[in-house]
């Protein structure tokens, strides 16, 4: 077998799904960054999943990321995916505009990626289409926002003693994200 | 020793004082430990600092024998109405107390996801400050329990002042 590159795996996507790639880059990390779009989403993980020779077969996790100044592409959720055998790594981005927040499930595809994807729901408000059971995980289940979105105050709105000097919040209310 | 009268052999006080000297000695605490406070309430358990030397070697993880509730870490709102329910579940008479700055006022989690403070939930009667506090203000803060057991009426949990705090509290 011989050992995977980056210039291999995208030649190797590039052949065999051309569609489902948007654009690459290598990160910092050397790992190699893949985007595509959520209507090719699945087919993609599907195949990095099932090539024999890419092997892409453990799903390390997902995650989801808000750019509020992206715009078009506020939302985003990532795959991180590792070949074991090789010890290779890749990332799969997905972007997403804010108000139509809907990406695909792969519970289907890696059944781990259930509380994952609940996980970004409860705190990104991404809304996994397909997902069996889509509901708060680690929140409170009466909570009406979704608090690593940007547009919500990190702060909790319920204290009374906490002087706003001693947290390196000069007196402001809310924050600015500029 | 609580006023009274006594003399060779024997000592005669109220019943209440009485009842008082004998719970302030005798309480089974129950920890509630969820971070790093708790961690010191180890060591206060332990031989150099002995909380049984207040009458507490016995620690209750069952909330129905136990006297003191003593919450000693950070309280998620999603863990707030588990704690209100462990304190219901505690029969009277009961004391709370509130270990650590967490506890106390949310400490540094001023965020989305912590309580601010578990008197949000649950009455408290005595806050420990300190993040984490030492073994020694713990042991403070229990003394200072042991006062208001000691000096409490037996009847005060049916006052109109105590019920209307479980009400406020949507208690009982």
């Amino acid at each position: 077998m011989s050992m995977l590159t980056n210039e291999l795996v995208l030649e190797r996507i590039g052949a065999m799904q051309p569609q489902a790639l948007a654009s690459s880059e290598t990160g910092y990390d050397g790992i190699l960054n893949v985007e595509t779009t959520r209507e090719q989403l699945v087919a993609l993980l599907t195949f990095l999943r099932d090539d024999e020779e890419l092997n892409y077969h453990f799903l390390t996790t997902l995650n989801a990321i808000h750019y509020p100044d992206n715009q078009g592409r506020e939302l985003g959720v990532v795959y991180h995916l590792h070949n074991w055998p090789q010890n290779r790594r890749i990332r799969v981005k997905v972007w997403v505009p804010a108000g139509d927040e809907h990406v695909p499930s792969i519970t289907s595809l890696w059944p781990s990626s259930n509380w994952m994807e609940r996980q970004e729901y409860d705190f990104f408000g991404i809304l996994f289409d397909g997902h069996p059971d889509l509901r708060r995980i680690l929140n409170v289940d009466d909570m009406d926002v979704f608090p690593l979105r940007k547009e919500y105050r990190l702060e909790d709105g319920t204290r009374t003693d906490k002087d706003d000097r001693f947290f390196g919040r000069d007196g402001h209310e809310g924050r600015s994200f500029d | 020793m609580p006023e009274g009268y006594g003399g060779e052999g024997f000592f005669a006080t109220s019943l209440g004082q009485a009842v008082g000297l004998a719970r302030a000695n005798s309480i089974w605490p129950l920890p509630f430990a969820t971070s790093c406070c708790g961690i010191e309430f180890m060591a206060t358990m332990g031989t150099n600092y002995d909380l049984a030397r207040f009458g507490m070697e016995r620690l209750s993880f069952s909330p129905r024998q136990a006297d003191l509730l003593m919450v000693m870490g950070t309280i998620a709102k999603k863990m707030g109405p588990i704690l209100k329910q462990v304190y219901t579940q505690m029969a009277e008479p009961k004391w709370v107390i509130a270990v650590g700055a967490c506890a106390s006022s949310g400490g540094i989690f001023d965020t989305y996801s912590v309580l601010q403070g578990i008197d949000k939930v649950i009455p408290v009667d005595v806050y420990v400050p300190g993040c984490p506090p030492r073994p020694e203000q713990i042991i403070d803060g229990i003394i200072k329990i042991q006062e208001l057991v000691k000096n409490e009426p037996l009847r005060r949990r049916y006052s109109p002042e105590y019920q209307h705090l479980m009400e406020k509290y949507q208690i009982g």
